[in-house]
């Protein structure tokens, strides 16, 4: 047996298969001590392969965690001094440099020397192809988020040497480099996923779907679907510094109250993604710390659909913003956990994303705009909300209902269930009145424009439709943002936004992430899951 | 025809008598599953999946296909013995019922014994005192068990005995990360332990079972007492109760051996019923303590509507509750004294 | 048990002694009389409660949020600062609502099933057996579960859901009550007396499977509260802001350990007085249609 295949068997999971070589060494792990960290989270594991069809959004740390891409951000220090990732710095990870051409439509990467994938297999520029390639080619969400970038087929992609790869655009990109830093264009050992391909399955979509094949600083030692995932760290991991902790475990714990009292108990090194009310209690406990950091690009809104009679008329829409008890919801969906997104200046002065709208609760202006919009006496309409994100949509819910009984609109709410939501809210686009949460990952507004603001688009759940808009997202989206277009494009973007307003923003929220004090070193990002890569203990 | 054919010829009937009631679960399941709101292939493309994606999913999943000829192809996969992938979790239903269905059922299981433990005699005391303190005390009892949800019963004995007194372990699934579990044979951790003579795992692996257990096992108490204390009744105050106590036999042994004997059957009865309850009351309390079973999955398999997932699901419990069924009835002619006399 | 004289078929001068007979039962078990009045008291909050609570149940910021129970908020206020006592008391007509229509769907629907199975055999009996099995065949609450998933979440799915799983329990008692009577003696006579079959099946049979009916019934209205409590849960339940016992625990158990006990503890009394209720009713219901029973 060489070395290969011992590996690739140790990194093979099997479900309840306790006779592993890695798993042995568990028992000598207590849970979250100075070598092993303890993770709970609410959701579930369900792939370890990123690219697959029905990966859910929890699976997306094996990504992060277990790969290397070519370039990631780098660190900066927030106002509350926690850390975040920086959208604005682009640093290196498996490549070690890269040139872009002056016309900006050729980029050429030079791969770090040294780089090798768990198998000692050193990773070439054949490698990134196969990846970048698979990523482009199999379809659904990884496809959609390359297009983002512009990177949209395999001819783009070349090999010019072992340790050179060019990436072609068809024209220049400012969200090409970022995008590929985003979770989804991993560097896959393509000999090994070659060597587990099959005919009707080129990309080995059934083997990585379980056993990951990366060069990244994490292994996974064992994965129990529904249950755990422990990771392993990788000496030999030549992109970042070693991290903290030798084992990671990722527990899965469903019921909210539970994960509370395991951290509270100090049971646990971290439990990812706590609700609001938490954030707020655990923050004052002693042995528990709380990092919540503003979610980048991203608003709790109420959206009005245009194709719902009333909403037609821009009037009913601004009474609508008029209405709501903005204080109230941010106090008690919030619990003042975010940034609040009501009461800004009238005029837009900066292009910074996202911003107060000029709108607060003001109920004399909101009647006189439905008196002028000759909906004086009210109307009746559904209230939606997806039922997964119940913790605090069903209290804004309820502060809106009331509002909007002040200016005679009566709303009745409706929970709708998260497998029917997206089909419902996002695809058919026909509920009349409902909550959202969108953020765009790639954090520059035009970006966010263009999922929420453009017809067809899948966050435009509201059918917003104008010619304006769409004419400036177009323009600016691949824009540069030092073009001097850019402020004066965003800016008028901002002003239809809030002006039209078929997105009402209500906060921004955060993301929060309550760790025992024993752990340090953990960093923000925008795709909301655990980099553990950067906990390390105290 | 000799007695043990007889039996034999009864016990194929009533495997027989099954068949239909096999397929009807399986024809309601695919109704009930495609009835389903949601559309499981835009919830599975992802987040940022456009129109073009879900098509080519919906193709993949078979989805485009009309009812009749996707309930005939899953009839097809099932003869071979393929229950399908289950898309939430990524994995292959069959795999995921088999690490699974274990976990629920040790708890399941556990919690009727526990229970059965309790009630029977709890049941037995209040028959022989009818309308005393004792029989009302054991009445609020059972009934306050099982007047409360049991979530609500579950959290907060969490809250009393792993937040405040500490005398749980951490609740977190079926066992500790500190130990390793022993090689599945079973696949209940504590006969499995017991196996490998791993004591340390065992009582590892009871401590985490201890507050689950528990929780359901005070949610069944008032079935079972209710039934014995019943049935006690009737047949204390039957003829063949009255003879035995005219004949002079002690009280312990008119009790034991009449009464109690014959009041069991109807309480054995109840036990396949309980069953089915406590296995509805396991989505609830796997959720509040982690525990890898077959119920959450069902839960969360629900509510994405993972066609294949709930399918199985229901499948599997069906042959469980048909089993069982069996069981019973075999138990049924062995404790039953008449059947004892005719054999 | 053969003898129709204990069925509950109110004929005139059988009322007085139904009376005596009920005096009788509550005074020499005083459990039973405190359930009737209990269950007075529960009716009396269903239809009167919403007239009489302090605070309006939906208003929100009625007081300061999570506020403990005190003189001004008797069971405290929740996280939105509505007053839980308000609640508590407006949703016994929703919660006894949806009991007491889910028990009638499956009793009404279930005897007849049962009855008629019982009564012809045959196929009539082999069909239904096999309906019963397959709706049995399903943990209970899953069924519940899936139907209102798929049904859509409102307060009639939820009823329709309850009474489906409740079913079989009605359908196989009265199978097994009418099987055993069908050619009793009184039945013989009533045919010959020229009845048709089904004025004897429901004229002269069915009263008599009313007695163990009766304890099912009050047994499964506790039930009833429960699973929609369970339903909420999940989120599957009451669509907000509708006060409901269940929804309302539901909701309170995520408060239980951060210390909010009363959000979950008010709600959860009630039910499990309710549940209570019916349950020592049954007893005290079988007692008074089953004399034989007693000992």
């Amino acid at each position: 047996m060489n070395r290969r295949h011992f590996l690739k068997g140790a990194t093979t999971l099997s479900v309840g298969a306790s006779f592993l070589p890695l798993a042995k060494l568990l028992p000598t792990a207590s849970a979250a001590s100075q070598e092993t960290a303890v993770v709970v989270i609410g959701g579930t594991i369900n792939s370890l392969d990123i690219h697959r069809s029905g990966t859910n959004r929890d699976s997306y740390q094996v990504a992060i965690n277990c790969y290397d891409r070519l370039v990631s951000f780098g660190t900066k220090r927030m106002p509350d001094g926690s850390l975040s990732y920086d959208f604005d710095n682009v640093q290196p990870e498996l490549a070690e440099s890269w040139e872009i051409s002056d016309d900006g439509t050729v980029m050429t990467f030079i791969i770090r020397e040294g780089a090798t994938f768990w198998d000692r297999k050193p990773v070439t520029a054949k490698d990134v192809k196969w990846s970048l390639d698979r990523a482009v080619s199999l379809g659904g969400f990884p496809t959609v988020q390359m297009k983002a970038g512009r990177l949209e087929s395999p001819e783009q992609f070349e090999v010019v040497d072992d340790r050179t790869f060019r990436i072609t655009l068809p024209f220049p990109s400012k969200l090409a480099l970022p995008d590929l830093a985003t979770p989804i264009p991993i560097i896959i050992n393509s000999e090994v996923a070659k060597a587990n391909a099959t005919e009707e399955d080129p990309w080995a979509t059934e083997y990585l779907h379980r056993n990951p094949a990366g060069s990244g600083a994490y292994k996974v030692a064992r994965w129990s679907p529904g249950e755990q995932l422990v990771y392993e760290r990788n000496p030999d991991w030549a992109a970042g510094e070693l991290p903290g902790y030798q084992r990671v475990i990722v527990r899965e714990v469903p019921s909210q109250s539970t994960r509370r009292a395991l951290i509270e108990r100090g049971s646990v090194s971290a439990s990812h993604n706590i609700p609001n009310k938490d954030a707020k209690e655990l923050a004052s406990k002693a042995g528990v710390k709380v990092v919540s950091t503003p979610i980048e690009n991203c608003i709790y809104s109420l959206c009005t659909n245009l194709e719902f009679e009333p909403f037609k008329d821009k009037r009913v829409r601004q009474a609508v913003a008029w209405s709501i008890p903005y204080q109230k919801i941010f106090e008690q969906a919030a619990y003042e956990q975010g940034v609040p997104m009501w009461g800004g200046p009238d005029t837009v002065d900066d292009i910074k994303w996202p911003q107060k709208s000029p709108y607060q609760q003001n109920l004399y202006k909101a009647r006189a705009l439905m008196a002028e919009a000759g909906y004086k006496d009210g109307f009746k309409v559904p209230l939606s909300f997806n039922l997964s994100h119940a913790d605090w949509a069903e209290p804004a819910a309820l502060q809106i209902q009331s509002g909007l009984a002040e200016i005679g609109i009566e709303a009745t709410i409706e929970k709708i269930p998260g497998a029917n939501w997206r089909t419902i809210a996002l695809v058919e686009k026909k509920l009349p009145l409902h909550l959202e949460n969108f953020g765009g990952w790639l954090n520059t507004p035009d970006y966010y424009f263009f999922w929420a603001y453009i017809k067809g688009n899948l966050f435009n759940s509201y059918n917003y439709d104008n010619p304006e808009m769409a004419r400036l997202v177009d323009e600016t989206l691949d824009m540069a943002m030092d073009h001097p277009d850019y402020k004066r494009n965003v800016t008028r973007m901002i002003e239809l936004a809030f002006d039209d307003i078929p997105r009402i923003p209500l906060w921004q929220p955060t993301l929060n992430v309550a760790f025992n004090d024993k752990v340090e070193g953990y960093e923000y990002w925008f795709h909301r899951q655990m980099d553990i890569r950067a906990l390390e203990p105290a | 025809m000799p007695p043990i054919l007889d039996r034999l010829r009864k016990v194929a009937l009533r495997l027989l008598q099954a068949v239909p009631t096999v397929f009807g679960i399986l024809v309601v399941c695919f109704l009930l599953t495609r009835a389903l709101p949601g559309d499981p292939a835009a919830y599975f493309a992802g987040d940022m999946a456009d129109a073009e994606s879900i098509e080519q999913l919906r193709q993949e999943m078979g989805l485009d296909q009309p009812l009749p000829v996707q309930f005939l192809s899953y009839l097809k996969d099932l003869a071979q013995g393929d229950l399908g992938m289950a898309v939430s979790t990524g994995q292959p239903v069959m795999s995921e019922l088999a690490n699974r269905l274990p976990a629920s059922l040790e708890l399941t299981l556990g919690a009727l014994l526990l229970s059965f433990l309790i009630a029977v005699p709890l049941g037995v005391l209040a028959a022989t005192r009818p309308n005393t303190w004792v029989d009302h005390l054991c009445r609020f009892l059972v009934t306050a068990g099982v007047s409360l949800p049991t979530f609500f019963t579950g959290l907060a004995l969490m809250y009393v005995f792993y937040y405040l007194l500490s005398w749980a372990p951490a609740p977190m699934g079926r066992l500790d990360f500190m130990y390793l579990p022993p090689d599945p044979v079973t696949g209940f951790l504590t006969i499995d332990a017991i196996i490998a003579g791993d004591w340390e795992v065992l009582g590892a692996a009871l401590a985490q079972l201890a507050l689950p257990l528990i929780t359901l096992a005070l949610f069944t108490l008032a079935p079972i007492a209710r039934m014995t204390r019943a049935a006690m009744l009737q047949t204390l105050s039957s003829d063949f109760v009255r003879t035995a106590r005219a004949a002079g036999l002690s009280n312990r042994r008119v009790l034991i051996t009449y009464a109690f004997r014959n009041a069991l059957l109807p309480v054995v009865t109840t036990l396949g019923m309980v069953f089915s309850f406590v296995l509805g009351a396991n989505v609830l309390v796997e959720k509040v303590f982690a525990w890898p079973g077959i119920g959450s999955f069902a839960v969360e398999a629900l509510v994405v509507s993972d066609y294949a997932a709930v399918q199985g699901f229901v499948l599997s419990m069906a042959l469980l509750f048909v089993a069982l069924n069996l069981l019973i009835d075999v138990i049924y002619t062995l404790i039953d004294p008449r059947v004892g006399e005719e054999a | 048990m053969t003898s129709p004289a204990t069925s509950a078929m109110p004929a005139g001068p059988a009322r007085t002694s139904y009376w005596q007979h009920l005096r009788h039962v509550a005074s020499e078990n005083p459990v039973t009389g405190l359930a009737f009045a209990l269950f007075a008291l529960f009716i009396g909050m269903a239809l009167f409660g919403p007239y009489l609570v302090p605070f309006d149940p939906l208003a929100t910021d009625v007081g300061p949020a999570l506020q403990a129970p005190g003189a001004a908020h008797w069971f405290g206020t929740d996280q939105l600062g509505r007053d839980v006592f308000s609640r508590v008391v407006v949703a016994t007509r929703l919660d006894l609502l949806i009991s007491v229509s889910a028990v009638a769907i499956s009793f009404v629907l279930g005897s007849v099933m049962g009855c008629f199975a019982g009564y012809f055999g045959g196929w009539t009996d082999r069909i239904t057996g096999r309906v019963v099995d397959t709706i049995m065949a399903f943990p209970l609450f899953v069924l519940a579960m899936g139907i209102v998933a798929a049904a859509g979440n409102t307060v009639e799915n939820i009823v329709y859901a309850t009474a489906i799983i409740n079913l079989p329990f009605y359908a196989r008692m009265a199978r097994a009550e009418v099987s055993i009577r069908r050619n009793a003696g009184f039945v013989q006579a009533a045919r010959l007396s020229g009845n048709s079959e089904l004025r004897v099946l429901f004229g002269h049979i069915f009263p008599n499977t009313l007695p163990p009916m009766m304890v099912q019934i009050s047994l499964n209205m506790g039930w009833a509260i429960l699973n929609a409590a369970g339903l909420s849960f999940i989120g599957l339940g009451v669509q907000p802001p509708a006060p409901e016992w269940g929804i309302m625990v539901a909701e309170g158990a995520n408060f239980i350990i951060s210390g909010e006990w009363w959000l979950v503890i008010f709600p959860g009394m009630a039910l499990m007085l309710a549940v209570f209720t019916f349950n020592l009713i049954g007893d005290g219901l079988r007692d008074l249609v089953d004399p034989q029973r007693r000992t």
